[in-house]
């Protein structure tokens, strides 16, 4: 088994077959969404392959350190042009082409018109923890 | 409470269940509600036969579900055929439990998972820990492979390489929480070993110690890898490498070779070796062309590679690897040792950091990372 995250972008992945804002949506197709995504936590959680899942807000700020004594840096409560994180999912499976074959069913979730938005989801492998053999 | 001794029997009681013709499924929960009861009795009252207590109440827990579940007909069959009480045999129903953990109709994720738990007795918490997941997810993977494996019947021998295979995976993983993978996976191949006469078996398990032996040596305090050359060999744990040599040795003897003693024989050569320059690598070079003819498996044939590179040069390492698909994992790394010790810094270092980047974890990542700075620092100066 190896771990993947399937990331969700509000920006930085190329634009959704199904380009229609979120907001532009009618309540019941934003509902359907919602379902669609809660329906395959479900799902992928009686398969035992759902590590974890979450969404997070796009109000995002970068931050650094700014030297010894000062407060740490940041650039403004509003992100601008970049790459921003909608939400992930965590999943644990047999083989990369499962976890490939599970982010094709997540990015058919639907949206303007009840249609799938074939939105860009990204899969990244988790960095595993040793092996007992290494030599 | 003796958890050990409970944890040692759940396999044995759970087999016995299963052998009588109860469901998997079924017998796990009945198992379950026996150990629960044996908790809460034995303090005050211990038995004489604690296994035969077991078996009789699990026994009698399946039978109450059973009733439960309204099965009437099946109930009075069962009923019928429950052997007269008295001492459990002392068969190996355990070894049918292996079989049934490793059928070829589960995953191998699912086959790790159910052997954790049938045959180690691990809790379900405990497993997740250890494969980072959720206990529900683990939970569902548990009981899904419970329900695959629930209409299996015993008509026929298991196949000992599938179960073998189930093993190696769980010595393999990485391993966190309260339960050592590694040392979980070779009491259970003792455990098997006890229970079948089969060269590969104790192959396996000669394989398992004599790695094992190495193990506080292979990280640095950091946690950063320290390479078998490298590694403070008065740090290897020489029972552990005794033990293991004696049981290849008798396997060995037996004239069956499989892939797991000849992968052990590796091993023992390297456990062998005072130091690393004494490593005897001629001979290696030659377990790995009887590995290579038992199995046709690329990686055996990229750690050949390196081991001729060892025994002929660096040169004829290189000409070893220039044949094998370049996608394998760890070609590059193998790749970048070789030039070096060819003294083609350059190539080696850039061939490092490409290895790193590819490197599946953490702790390679970083070793191969530094071997690459190290080239490069060498090199401006």
């Amino acid at each position: 088994m190896a771990k993947y995250l399937l990331l969700k972008h509000y920006r930085g992945a190329p634009a959704p077959v199904n380009d229609v804002p979120m907001d532009k949506w009618t309540p019941e197709e934003i509902s359907a969404h919602m379902q669609y995504m809660s329906d395959f936590a479900t799902r992928l959680e009686g398969t035992g392959e759902f590590v974890d899942g979450q969404a997070l807000a796009p109000e995002g700020a970068w931050v650094r350190y700014d030297g010894e004594g000062r407060p740490p840096v940041t650039d403004g409560p509003f992100a601008e042009t970049k790459d921003l994180i909608a939400g992930w999912m965590v999943i644990d499976v047999d083989t990369y082409e499962r976890a490939v074959e599970l982010a094709g069913e997540l990015s058919a979730a639907p949206g303007a018109g009840g249609k799938p938005i074939h939105e860009w989801l990204e899969v990244r492998p988790f960095l595993t923890a040793p092996p007992t053999i290494t030599e | 409470m003796n958890e050990a001794l409970l944890r040692s029997l759940t396999p044995s009681v759970l087999g016995i269940l299963v052998r009588r013709g109860a469901d998997f499924a079924a017998a796990e929960d009945a198992v379950q509600d026996a150990l629960v009861e044996a908790v809460r009795v034995w303090p005050a009252d211990p038995p004489r036969d604690p296994k035969g207590w077991l078996v009789t109440v699990a026994w009698r827990k399946f039978l109450d579900q059973t009733r439960a579940d309204a099965s009437r007909r099946r109930r009075e069959d069962l009923v019928d055929e429950e052997p007269a009480p008295g001492a459990a045999p002392a068969s190996d129903d355990t070894l049918q439990l292996y079989f049934l953990c490793a059928h070829p109709s589960l995953t191998p994720s699912s086959a790790v998972a159910l052997t954790l738990r049938a045959v180690g007795g691990l809790t379900t918490r405990q497993i997740a820990q250890a494969y980072l997941v959720p206990e529900a997810t683990m939970a569902q993977r548990i009981s899904r492979a419970k329900r695959t494996v629930s209409g299996v019947r015993f008509d026929r021998p298991g196949d000992v390489a599938t179960v073998l295979r189930v093993l190696y995976l769980v010595f393999n993983e990485g391993y966190s929480g309260d339960v050592d993978l590694a040392a979980e996976a070779i009491r259970l191949t003792r455990q098997l070993a006890a229970a079948i006469d089969h060269p590969e078996v104790a192959g396996l398990l000669a394989l398992m110690l004599l790695h094992h032996a190495r193990r506080a040596a292979r990280t640095a305090p950091d946690g950063s890898l320290v390479p078998l050359a490298e590694q403070d060999r008065g740090r290897w744990d020489t029972g552990a490498i005794a033990e293991g040599v004696g049981i290849l040795q008798a396997a060995l003897a037996r004239d069956r070779l499989g892939e797991f003693q000849a992968q052990a024989a590796i091993a023992a050569l390297h456990a062998d070796a005072p130091t690393a320059e004494e490593t005897d690598w001629v001979q290696i070079v030659e377990w790995y062309d009887e590995l290579a003819r038992l199995t046709d498996n690329p990686v055996v044939r990229l750690n050949r590679a390196v081991a001729v590179g060892e025994a002929d040069g660096p040169r004829a390492g290189l000409a070893a690897l220039a044949g094998l698909d370049d996608s394998l994992p760890r070609h590059t790394a193998v790749a970048a040792y070789l030039h070096e010790r060819d003294g083609d810094l350059a190539t080696a270092a850039r061939l490092y950091a490409e290895a790193a980047h590819k490197a599946p974890d953490l702790a390679e990542r970083g070793h191969l990372t530094r071997q690459a700075a190290r080239l490069n620092a060498r090199r401006s100066h």
